[in-house]
C-alpha cells in the first residue's frame, strides 16, 4: 500500500512539473495578438509533451478529381526528443502498395533547419541520403505535403492569434501561423484549436499566392497515456484541383521502448 | 554509305523474325503458352500477407527485349521471345525482432539464349540484431556507394551481367557479415568463403563480347579457385551534412581478364581470369539544400601495377518545376580509371555522363530517368532512358532502353553496337 501511495505521488509530481493553463490563463498571457497565438501555440505544444515514443499504422486513401482512389499502407516510428531546440526523430516503413514494401525513410527533424533524411531502396540494399529541401512537394502522391506530416515544432512558425470561436460544439482558439522556415509552400495558415484540450481541430492552407490551397480536418480525438491526443482520421482536400487524401491512424502505440538506435542508417537496412 | 543500306536490310529483316518468332514458330509457341499459362496462374494467386512473423511478397514480370538490328555474328540468336522473371522472397522475424530469416531466390525462364535461362539464390541468410551490433549469416546482398553512373566502390556482390548490362543485377554473395553501430560510427566485417562466377552470355546471346565467354576455362590466381576466403572491412558514419563510407577488400577480384584462347571444338573464346586483389575505397556525399555533391575513388592492386579511379559529380533538383507537381533532378559525373592493359576493361576510363531525372510525384509512382555518357577520348557514347509506372494497385509497367552512337572500333562497346534494343515489361508484384 505504501509503495502504490509512493509512486502515486511520483505519477503525481511528474504531472505536475508542469501544470496546465486554462483558456483564460493563456489569453491574458500575452498583451498582443502575436503572443497570445504563440502561448496557445505553446499550450498546445506542452499538452503533447511526454508521450516518449510511438508506433503508429496508417492507411492513406488517395482520391483525384474523377472519384478513382488509391490505397496506401505504411507504419510509422517516433521517438520524441526531450530538447526541444531539436526535432524528433521518425521512420516511415512503407507496406503497400507491394512493389514500394519494405522501403524505409528516416527523418531527424529540426526546428529552421533543413532536416536530415534516408532513404532505405530494399531491392538495391541502398541507402541514399536525400535533400529535404522539398518541403512543399507532395507526399508519396498524396494532398500532404512533406511539411503537413513533418513533425510540429512551436518555433517553426510565428502566431497571430485572432478570435474565439464555435467550432463543431466545442469553442475553439483561431490563429493564424506564419511558416518561419525555408521553402514553404504556404504564405499563412489558419488554425482553429480546442480551448478545452488545445488540440488542432481544422487547418486552411493558403499557397504561395495567398489563395486559399486546402483544408485539413482531424475527426475522432481519443486520449493515450492518460494525457496524449490523437485523431483517428485526417482529411485532407485540395481546393484547387478537386484532389483529396485521407489518413486514417490504427493501432496507436505509445511507450514501446523505441531507441535512439531503431532510428539510424544502419536500423533502415532491417526493419520491415 | 554501304554499311548504312546493309544495316537498312538487316533491320527490315531482325523486324520480321521478332514477328515470327513472337507469332508463328512452332516450338515457341509452346514455349509462350507455358510462360503464359505460369504467369496466369501467379497472377491469380493472393497470399495473405498481413502477419508481421512471416510473410510472402515478390513479383512476376515478363519481359520482352527489341532489338532494332541483326546481331553482329550469325552464331547469335535472332529471336526476341518474350522471358519470364520470378523474385519471390520469404521473410520471418521473431517475436522479439532479434532473429530475423529471409529467403529469396530468381528464376529467370529465357528461350532466346541457355545462358541467360537461369536462376539465383538472392538471399538466403539468418540475420541476429542487437541494439548496437549485428551479425548476419549466409547468402545475402550489400550496396556500397553514392554516385549513380558507375559503382566503383560497390564490391561485395557478383554482378548478374547476363539479367542486364548495366551493372545493378547482382548474384546472392555467401558470407558472415558483423555490423558494430557505435558513438563513433558503424563498422562492418566481412568473411566471404566462396566466390561467385560473373555470368555471361551464351554463343546464341545478344548483349555479348565479339569473342564469346567459355566459363569452363574459367582460372583463377588462387590455388583454392573459389574457395578462396575473401575478406572487407568497411567504416561508415554521417557528420552533419557529410556521409562517409571507408572501405577495404581483399580477395578474388569480381572483374575478370579476359585471355584469349581455342576451345576443344576449335572456336575462339574468352577464358576468365580472376585476379587476387586489394582494394581501398572512400565514398562521400555532402548534401545541401537541392544539392548532393558525390564522390566515389578507390585503388586497387593485383592486376599488375597499381592503380586508381573516381567517379565524381553532383545532383540538383528542382522542385515542383513549373507550378506543377513535378520534380526535375539533373545529373553529371565524371569517371575517371587510369587501369592499365593488365587489369579488367572498363568503359568508365575518362567519360562524362549527364542524366535527366523526371519525378511525376503522382498516385501511381511515375518517374522517367534518361542519361548519356560519352568518352573523352574516343567520343563513343552509351545513352539510356528508363521510365516506370505503376498500373493499378499491384502492377508495375517499365520501359529501359539503350543505344550506342559513335562507337570506335577498338571501344568495349563496339562488340554490342547493334544491340540497341528496348525492353518492355510488365510486373505483377505480391
Amino acid at each position: 500500500m505504501k509503495k502504490t501511495l509512493a509512486t502515486l505521488a511520483l505519477i503525481v509530481i511528474a504531472n505536475s512539473a508542469y501544470a496546465k493553463r486554462n483558456a483564460e490563463e493563456v489569453l491574458t498571457s500575452g498583451s498582443t495578438p502575436e503572443e497570445i497565438g504563440k502561448q496557445i501555440a505553446i499550450e498546445a505544444d506542452d499538452r503533447d509533451f511526454g508521450f516518449g515514443d510511438m508506433e503508429v499504422d496508417l492507411r492513406m486513401v488517395l482520391r483525384n478529381a474523377h472519384g478513382e482512389e488509391i490505397k496506401r499502407e505504411q507504419r510509422n516510428k517516433t521517438l520524441e526528443v526531450a530538447d526541444k531546440s531539436v526535432g524528433d526523430k521518425s521512420l516511415i516503413i512503407f507496406d503497400n502498395p507491394p512493389d514500394v514494401k519494405g522501403t524505409a525513410f528516416l527523418t531527424f527533424s529540426k526546428i529552421l533547419d533543413p532536416d536530415d533524411q534516408w532513404l532505405y531502396l530494399p531491392s538495391l540494399k541502398r541507402v541514399k541520403r536525400i535533400s529535404s529541401k522539398n518541403k512543399s512537394g507532395p507526399f508519396v502522391g498524396s494532398e500532404f505535403a512533406y511539411e503537413d506530416i513533418s513533425s510540429q515544432e512551436v518555433d517553426k512558425y510565428t502566431y497571430k492569434y485572432v478570435e474565439t470561436e464555435a467550432c463543431g460544439d466545442m469553442d475553439c482558439f483561431k490563429l493564424e501561423r506564419y511558416p518561419a522556415y525555408e521553402h514553404s509552400g504556404y504564405t499563412k495558415q489558419i488554425v482553429w484549436i480546442d480551448t478545452e484540450e488545445f488540440r488542432p481541430i481544422k487547418i486552411d492552407f493558403y499557397d504561395r499566392k495567398s489563395e486559399l490551397l486546402k483544408t485539413l480536418t482531424y475527426e475522432g480525438y481519443k486520449q493515450y497515456i492518460g494525457k496524449i491526443w490523437r485523431a483517428d482520421k485526417f482529411k485532407m482536400v485540395n481546393h484547387q484541383t478537386g484532389k483529396s487524401t485521407d489518413i486514417s491512424w490504427e493501432n496507436y502505440r505509445f511507450k514501446v521502448g523505441l531507441k535512439e538506435s531503431d532510428f539510424t542508417k544502419a536500423s533502415l537496412k532491417r526493419v520491415r | 554509305m554501304k554499311k548504312t543500306s546493309l544495316r537498312g536490310e538487316a533491320r527490315a529483316s531482325t523486324k520480321q523474325s521478332i514477328y515470327e518468332s513472337i507469332f508463328s514458330m512452332d516450338h515457341h509457341a509452346r514455349i509462350k503458352n507455358r510462360l503464359a499459362m505460369t504467369l496466369s496462374i501467379l497472377v491469380s494467386i493472393n497470399i495473405p500477407n498481413n502477419s508481421h512473423a512471416g510473410e510472402l511478397t515478390g513479383y512476376v514480370a515478363l519481359d520482352s527485349r527489341i532489338f532494332f538490328e541483326a546481331p553482329a555474328e550469325s552464331r547469335q540468336n535472332m529471336s526476341n521471345i518474350p522471358t519470364l522473371a520470378i523474385e519471390p522472397e520469404y521473410y520471418h522475424v521473431s517475436e522479439n525482432y532479434e532473429h530475423t530469416l529471409t529467403f529469396k531466390p530468381f528464376v529467370r525462364i529465357d528461350a532466346n539464349d541457355d545462358k541467360r535461362n537461369h536462376w539465383d539464390i538472392r538471399q538466403f541468410d539468418w540475420l541476429y540484431a542487437k541494439d548496437d551490433w549485428e551479425l548476419r549469416t549466409g547468402v545475402s546482398k550489400v550496396f556500397w556507394g553514392v554516385t549513380e553512373s558507375n559503382h566503383l566502390v560497390d564490391i561485395i556482390n557478383q554482378t548478374d551481367s547476363i539479367e542486364d548490362t548495366d551493372g545493378e543485377d547482382k548474384l546472392g554473395q555467401p558470407m558472415i557479415q558483423l555490423g558494430l553501430f557505435k558513438e563513433w560510427g558503424d563498422l562492418r566485417l566481412f568473411y566471404m568463403p566462396y566466390f561467385r562466377e560473373r555470368t555471361f552470355p551464351s554463343v546464341e546471346g545478344r548483349l555479348r563480347a565479339a569473342t564469346p565467354v567459355e566459363d569452363d576455362l574459367t582460372t583463377y590466381d588462387s590455388e583454392a579457385q573459389r574457395f578462396h576466403p575473401d575478406f572487407a572491412i568497411r567504416y561508415a558514419n554521417t557528420f552533419g551534412d557529410w556521409d562517409v563510407g571507408l572501405s577495404h577488400f581483399s580477395g578474388t577480384s569480381r572483374e575478370p581478364v579476359f585471355v584469349q584462347r581455342t576451345n576443344a571444338d576449335g572456336e575462339n573464346v574468352l577464358n576468365p581470369h580472376y585476379d587476387l586483389i586489394d582494394q581501398t575505397s572512400l565514398d562521400l556525399q555532402y548534401t545541401i539544400e537541392g544539392w548532393l555533391w558525390k564522390l566515389e575513388a578507390m585503388t586497387r592492386t593485383g592486376h599488375g601495377r597499381r592503380f586508381g579511379a573516381f567517379t565524381g559529380g553532383v545532383e540538383y533538383t528542382f522542385y515542383q518545376i513549373a507550378d506543377t507537381e513535378m520534380d526535375l533532378g539533373v545529373l553529371t559525373e565524371y569517371q575517371f580509371d587510369d587501369r592499365s592493359g593488365q587489369a579488367p576493361a572498363t568503359l568508365a576510363d575518362n567519360d562524362v555522363f549527364a542524366g535527366l531525372r523526371l519525378t511525376f510525384n503522382d498516385i501511381q509512382d511515375t518517374a522517367i530517368l534518361g542519361g548519356v555518357s560519352v568518352d573523352s577520348n574516343t567520343q563513343s557514347t552509351l545513352m539510356f532512358f528508363e521510365a516506370e509506372r505503376r498500373v493499378g494497385n499491384n502492377w508495375k509497367a517499365e520501359i529501359t532502353g539503350r543505344f550506342f552512337a559513335n562507337v570506335k572500333y577498338n571501344d568495349p562497346l563496339a562488340a554490342i553496337e547493334d544491340d540497341v534494343h528496348i525492353q518492355l515489361r510488365i510486373a505483377r508484384y505480391f
